[in-house]
């Protein structure tokens, strides 16, 4: 499955790299993509792992950023 | 000043307050306002706390939240340590000036970033609003554009954006073109013609059938590409990520040893920490980070205001490294009609009764050739009697027309029958002779008409660092060489099979040396898709409208225009140019920072400025890129 999120209060390029870094470890996802210019995020994983895999992404993007917030 | 979001007009009202604040107290201070008797150390920490928590204290509140969620090292977390550090050595306006023109720097960094968003989105906001559907009772429904169904009749009104592609069913007039093709030059549409999403209606009302969904429609597929294309890094955007990665750890590693291994020489540890923690202010990398990948988005952004749609930045990086083009001919440098271009008449025959009677042997056919001569013919070709049609397989035609033998070919089929031919001046095109009654009456020559532009889009790219311009054509080698003279090429191929082109582009790639390394192919798409795949930039042409085009190249231009390829050309030098002032100017200034904070000589307010003004600066140059007058490329 394939999504797109918008992101709000996305403001360091650095941070959007680390975000993305850590997302694509994330159990079961195939590829992850987090751009700073248009602030969206895409995930490509697992079906069946899906929520648990957003749940988790959304975990990992507030402990880079924490005033970053995912629009679901 | 009124594009600001809620949170940044909050951010700016803490900044103007905490200024205030703190220059009140370094007046007061400084001219000893306060009494004598309490006048001490404490006080003060507590008066320039004030000022400093309205500014600081999100900055504070995210380093702690950084070391919880295991990210120490971040800017935060380096600017909290400053700062409490000047504190505690009691040099407290220090320590409120460092947050306070830090924040002052972030704010105007969020600002530049976010102005430069919204220029991108106007310029993409060429994706329709609304949708009239007219019901099968007639009545006209404003909808919106998600909602329309393929097969459904739009109404669009003078002025309204057709909001899917479909085809016209009612309706002709002038649409305007320049949203997606960046050309002001209206275009001409009629009843069974095919429009696209984003164009707008001319001054008739037109009825048009929608023939794709709202998310299908060409718009909405620009805008994704234009979206995507940012993610697809330039080797310069690259390099910036790879070297932070690097140097982030190593600049750490620097400042710990700045920190504690002079002062087991020379003593006085707080000072040597004070400058460490100066020295990591100063490294922060965000200036290149941000600017570099800004820059191309800038680069794309203006390449898709003029109409060409490019597909990653690393295609707009290798642009303004090309080295040799190589392009197509018939459709790409020519306009792939073939036209009659010359007639010659024989004494005392007139130029329409040639035509006339060419075009009346040729009626019947629809071999191009055929086509154009029956075009050039002004009147009715059915009023000639024509009988007894002869088909001279390979050599051309014949019949009775009006009762006089007409043949039309080559000068070998009226020579066999005996018609003396007179030899004449060589002609661009494919030629045919005519006689009637025995009698050479003329030449009619057909072409394809070289573009207007061509010659000179040509010419430009060589002044723009391309050392070859190659043709590469299927059409014969007379036909090529006198376009070729014409269009100014290096060099031109023809007779060429398709495969035959992708061969050539092989040889061509591999005699590239020399500084500038790229090959751009330019095609129409549809039959050059292997060609495409092998360049390095894939350049599609005259793609309006054709998918296949649109997934096979790189670089899409929307229109015919083949003089965008030298101002895509220039657009890509100049990001390719910003791009490298900014790692230049923020390396520079950073390095000299840098060590005048090991060194003790630059103070926090250096360290501060070396980061953010040098980011700041940095953005705005990047920001050229966005709001460049496209005329100016």
């Amino acid at each position: 499955m394939k999504k797109k999120f918008k992101l709000q209060d996305l403001d360091c390029a650095n941070c959007a790299a680390k975000m993305e870094d850590a997302i694509k470890k994330i159990d079961g996802v195939e590829d992850a993509s987090v751009s700073f210019l248009t602030q969206k995020m895409t995930i490509i994983g697992d079906d069946a792992k899906f929520d648990e895999i957003v749940a988790q992404a959304v975990k990992e993007i507030s402990m880079v950023e924490p005033d970053c917030k995912v629009l679901l | 000043m009124n594009s600001l979001t809620p949170r940044q007009r909050r951010e700016l009202k803490e900044i103007i307050i905490s200024g205030i604040i703190f220059f009140a107290l370094m007046v007061a201070q400084h001219m000893n306002l306060l009494p004598e008797s309490v006048n001490n150390a404490w006080l003060w920490c507590a008066l320039y706390l004030v000022p400093y928590l309205i500014v600081g204290r999100d900055v504070v509140r995210k380093c702690f939240l950084g070391i919880r969620n295991g990210n120490v090292f971040d800017e935060c977390f380096l600017m909290t340590l400053a700062t409490v550090g000047a504190l505690a050595t009691q040099e407290f306006s220090e320590a409120v000036a460092v947050m306070l023109f830090y924040q002052v720097g972030e704010f105007f960094q969020r600002y530049a970033v976010g102005k430069s968003r919204n220029s991108i989105e106007t310029l993409l906001s060429i994706a329709p609003e609304y949708a009239n559907v007219i019901r099968e009772d007639g009545t006209v429904e404003e909808i919106d554009p998600d909602d329309v169904e393929i097969g459904d009749t739009l109404l669009i009104r003078p002025g309204e954006k057709f909001p899917v592609d479909g085809t016209v069913i009612e309706g002709t007039g002038y649409i305007n073109t320049s949203a997606l093709t960046g050309e002001s030059m209206p275009r001409s549409v009629d009843e069974g013609d095919a429009v696209i999403s984003g164009c707008i209606n001319g001054e008739n009302l037109m009825k048009v059938r929608a023939d794709k969904l709202y998310e299908d429609s060409t718009v909405m597929q620009i805008l994704e590409l234009v979206e995507n294309a940012s993610s697809k890094k330039s080797q310069t955007e690259s390099f910036i990520t790879r070297f932070a990665r690097y140097y982030t750890p190593a600049v750490v590693v620097a400042a710990l040893v700045l920190a504690f291994v002079p002062p087991i020489f020379a003593g006085n540890l707080m000072d040597w920490v004070m400058r460490a923690c100066t020295f990591l202010v100063i490294s922060c990398p965000c200036a290149l980070v941000i600017s570099v990948p800004l820059a191309f988005f800038g680069g794309i952004g203006a390449a898709s205001r003029i109409g060409v749609l490019v597909k990653g930045s690393n295609y707009l990086e290798m642009m303004s490294e090309l080295d040799t083009v190589v392009s197509d001919k018939t459709g790409t440098l020519t306009e792939g009609r073939f036209t009659v271009s010359d007639v010659y008449t024989a004494d005392d025959v007139s130029r329409e009764t040639l035509l006339g009677l060419a075009a009346a042997v040729e009626s019947g056919s629809t071999h191009p050739i055929a086509v154009s001569i029956c075009e050039a013919y002004d009147g009715d070709v059915t009023a000639f009697d024509v009988k007894d049609p002869v088909n001279y397989t390979g050599k051309g035609f014949g019949a009775s027309v009006d009762g006089k033998t007409v043949l039309v070919g080559k000068r070998s089929l009226l020579e066999a029958e005996g018609i003396s031919v007179p030899s004449l001046d060589d002609v661009a095109g494919s030629v045919c002779y005519v006689s009637a009654d025995g009698k050479f009456i003329g030449r009619i020559a057909v072409s394809d008409s070289i573009k207007i532009g061509a010659a000179d889009a040509i010419s430009k790219m060589k002044q723009l660092g391309a050392s070859k311009v190659v043709m590469l054509t299927g059409d014969s080698k007379s036909a090529a060489e006198i376009a070729s003279k014409e269009l100014g090429v290096t060099d031109y191929k023809a007779e060429l099979l398709p495969a035959d082109k992708v061969t050539w582009v092989e040889k061509l790639l591999s005699e590239i040396t020399g500084k500038r390394r790229f090959l751009a192919f330019i095609g129409d798409g549809i039959n050059d898709a292997p060609v495409l795949s092998r360049a390095d930039i894939g350049i599609a042409m005259g793609s309006l409208g054709s998918d296949a085009a649109i997934e096979a190249a790189d670089v899409v231009i929307m229109d015919d225009d083949i003089t965008k390829v030298p101002r895509l050309m220039k657009i890509a030098s100049k990001t390719v140019g910003i791009s490298r002032m900014n790692i230049v100017f923020a390396l520079a200034v950073k390095a000299i920072c840098l060590i005048l904070g090991a060194l003790g000589i630059a103070n926090m307010w250096a360290a501060v400025f070396a980061d953010v003004g040098v980011a700041f600066i940095c953005i705005l140059n990047s920001m050229r890129m966005l709001t460049g007058k496209s005329e100016n490329m």
